[in-house]
């Protein structure tokens, strides 16, 4: 890279050269080509897939319900206390990504991140409408008459529905999908549901058609931090120097002597999304895609020379391969240490919450002591605790439990009554899916021990009534007495 | 385009560290085109809502007129609107119906239990667990009456609230030494056979002299089973249960100097025709209390 210092009629700003990748194809490509397939394919029809679940919940397979404050996952639901699972997938995106990065480089950046993903189908789109890279840099310098504007609006237009799909799936996520999309049609659907749509419409439309690359160079943290976790180890795109230089032009018939394998033909900077010189060494805006490496190797082939002038290595195999050693496997920088602790903490996360996930019981029960005031004197020297009980039947139907309350080795304890305000008896019926709070008194006889004792621990017993396999739960709370 | 040379001329700032060089990039212009709308964008903002300081008088109050108080006045209003239904069933409703009612049970619990810790938790305490003079409101001792109908009352008009004419419970504890009621030596023996008959710790001779003193001028309020009178407020005094303290120096306190607990009239406003909680305050608190688990 060669450098000057600063003068003073430097520019301090400059505007965005355009970009016109040109058509390619090859091994990467078509990873690329089926990425993208795959990727969009998820993202626009998993809110359509339906997941019976009874009356009483939606059959959208997935489903964040907001207003419910529930999370459906085909055959899981998320209920807002258990948002552990969240945070839990969170740490497992954060390490997974520290796993990638420091393995494979770049790789979200190139294949996987919606920006890349969604620029390469509007690359596709401009390609489709406009032509291969030299019709589409012939039409950008011609003025504006009735070809330029045709072909742009046609353009336009394909991107603003994409981009309208893309707003539009999104909102499915979030509410049942065809009861919305019925509803946008006849404009009953919420405003949120519009503005929304509206905003990522446009903000595809922006980031796809016209910011592309500078939301990765200038807006995109991301590829800054991923800088600070790579080593020598770690996958990047790097062009052989040792191999290709001293560049040169290839003439029919002649001998190149002296000169290296580019013949610096520019076919790796014409197919660049990013539109850098791969040449140049490694750089901030390359997001390591894998086009230059099928351009080069298709050139390779033309002119009889082996292929991975431009390939994924290793930094530290540039230094290795000038010296005259073998070229190395990549898979062999990928599995080392480093890798392997990210992996084992990565899935050791991933048991623990596939683990804590079977181990959910189908209720959840606690029970909160009241502590204003912590004891109620009857008038016959009973002592009353009151609790606040909160029983969560995750079953899909109501069930009854029934309710008592033991000392911690589980016995009856005779000086003290339970019952449940505003129900006969001492069970209670809660409906399914619903989170329900009843109020317990406990009470222990005149100067029994509990009512003499500042702080006894109880248990309190939930107990389903019937069912197959009956569930049965317990929790600890405490009984206060009035000590004397 | 192709023809364009790749290698682009970088500037450097001058500044190296360890042969790393600072590159002086341009800025894109579209940031700066971003930039100078941030600053256009802040400036019409300014202009056209809440923005800038008066001294004295708040801020410039913007083109578009909006504001936060006026937007929660609003809400409040809008709310209000709301409620207006439920708590029009709330007062058309007899007090004795509301807890057979889900959605009014939901109500009462949630804006009665508002109005509790607003204006009665400071003396009856956040729980209604009450305090010393203060009596609880979850135990199953009521001095005046634990029925909603009572209790209702008791919020509405107050107890000795001298302000409310329509106030409860006229009758007093009279200060037996100050007025000279009691000798010293009769107060003292009384204390043994309240004591006594609460089934604390007491002198038997004593308490049996205080027996005649109570039968000649505590029965009225207290009745003969010494089980108290809820229209005079007359609390029980066989019970486990003591609204100042069962022990010896309280009661003598008690009897000497007398008692008359004051509870505010919540209908009965500080100035003419006005009212410290409206009617459907009064009967969602009423409902509240008697909810707790002491109602009867």
């Amino acid at each position: 890279m060669s450098s000057t210092e600063p003068t003073d009629d430097a520019p301090l700003y400059e505007a965005r050269e355009p970009i016109f990748p040109k058509r390619i194809s090859g091994k990467f490509r078509s990873l690329k080509w089926i990425l993208m397939s795959v990727m969009l394919g998820i993202y626009y029809i998993t809110p359509w897939i339906r997941w019976n679940r009874g009356p009483a919940l939606p059959d959208q397979a997935v489903l964040l319900d907001l207003a419910n404050r529930r999370f459906f996952f085909f055959g899981l639901e998320i209920w807002p206390h258990e948002f552990y699972f969240v945070a839990g997938l969170l740490i497992m995106a954060g390490l997974g990504l520290f796993l990638f990065t420091s393995a494979l480089g770049r790789v979200w950046c190139g294949y996987a991140c919606p920006q890349t993903v969604w620029t390469d189908l509007f690359i596709l789109v401009e390609r489709w409408v406009e032509g291969d890279r030299n019709n589409r840099i012939r039409l950008h310098r011609q003025p504006w008459n009735a070809e330029k504007i045709r072909k742009s609006l046609t353009k336009w237009t394909l991107w603003l529905l994409i981009g309208l799909a893309t707003g539009g799936a999104w909102v499915f996520y979030f509410t049942d999908a065809p009861t919305l999309l019925a509803n946008l049609f006849t404009g009953d659907a919420s405003p949120i549901a519009y503005t929304t749509i509206a905003v990522a419409t446009a903000t595809t439309f922006a980031f796809g058609g016209f910011a592309r690359e500078q939301m990765c160079i200038y807006a995109c943290p991301w590829p800054r931090i991923q800088a600070a976790m790579m080593d020598e180890d770690t996958i990047t795109i790097a062009y052989r120097e040792w191999r290709g230089e001293p560049r040169g032009k290839l003439h029919k018939g002649q001998v190149a002597e002296g000169q290296g394998d580019c013949i610096d033909c520019m076919a790796c900077f014409n197919v660049c999304p990013m539109g850098i010189d791969i040449r140049n060494g490694q750089q901030l805006e390359c997001i390591t895609c894998g086009l230059c490496i099928d351009a080069c190797n298709e050139i390779m082939d033309k002119i009889g020379k082996p292929r991975g002038l431009v390939g994924y290595m290793a930094l530290k195999d540039e230094a290795s391969e000038r010296a005259g050693n073998k070229v190395v496997n990549i898979w062999k920088h990928v599995l080392r240490p480093r890798t392997l602790v990210y992996f084992t903490l990565w899935s050791g996360f991933g048991i623990a919450l596939v683990v804590a996930l079977f181990l959910r019981s189908p209720l959840d029960f606690n029970v909160t002591p009241n502590r204003d005031p912590l004891y109620v004197m009857q008038g016959d020297g009973t002592i009353r605790n009151i609790y606040t009980m909160r029983i969560r039947n995750k079953h899909g139907e109501d069930v009854t439990y029934r309710i008592s309350a033991t000392t911690p080795d589980g016995e009856a304890d005779p000086t003290l009554t339970l019952s449940l305000e505003g129900q006969e008896g001492d069970t209670v019926t809660v409906p399914a899916d619903q989170l329900y709070n009843q109020r317990l008194y406990l009470e222990a006889a005149p100067r029994s021990d509990l009512a003499t004792t500042s702080r006894t621990d109880i248990d309190i017993w939930v107990e389903q009534v019937g069912g197959e396999v009956p569930v049965k739960d317990s929790v600890g709370t405490v009984f206060n007495g009035k000590e004397q | 385009m192709s023809k364009k040379p790749t290698k682009k001329e970088i500037q450097t700032t001058g500044h190296s560290w360890d042969g790393i060089e600072e590159l002086n990039t341009p800025l894109p212009r579209w940031w700066l085109w971003t930039f100078y709308a941030c600053i256009v964008w802040g400036v019409a903002y300014s202009i056209a809502m809440p923005a800038w300081p008066i001294f004295a008088s708040g801020a410039t109050p913007g083109l578009l007129g909006s504001s936060t108080r006026a937007d929660v006045d609003k809400e409040i209003a809008k709310f209000a609107e709301m409620n207006k239904a439920i708590e029009e069933k709330l007062v058309a409703t007899e007090l004795t119906e509301i807890s057979s009612d889900p959605e009014l049970v939901t109500y009462v619990n949630n804006a009665g239990g508002a109005v509790f810790r607003t204006w009665c938790a400071q003396c009856h305490g956040s729980g209604a667990g009450g305090n010393k003079g203060f009596p609880s409101l979850i135990d199953s001792d009521w001095l005046h009456g634990g029925t909603i109908d009572q209790i209702y009352l008791d919020v509405q008009h107050g107890i000795r609230d001298p302000l409310d004419p329509d106030t409860n419970a006229a009758a007093q504890m009279p200060a037996h030494l100050d007025d000279e009621l009691l000798e010293p030596a009769q107060i003292d023996e009384v204390v043994q056979y309240v004591r006594q008959i609460s089934g604390q710790d007491a002198d038997a001779e004593l308490a049996t002299a205080g027996a005649e003193v109570f039968a000649e001028w505590c029965v009225s309020c207290h009745g003969e089973d010494a089980k108290g009178m809820q229209e005079m407020g007359a609390p029980n005094l066989t019970d486990a249960i003591w609204l100042y303290g069962g022990d010896v120096d309280t009661l003598t306190t008690t009897i000497r100097h007398g008692r008359a607990g004051v509870m505010p009239s919540w209908s009965y406003g500080t100035t003419e025709g006005t009212s410290r909680l409206s009617e459907v305050q009064i009967r969602a608190v009423s409902a509240y209390v008697h909810s707790l688990g002491g109602g009867e």
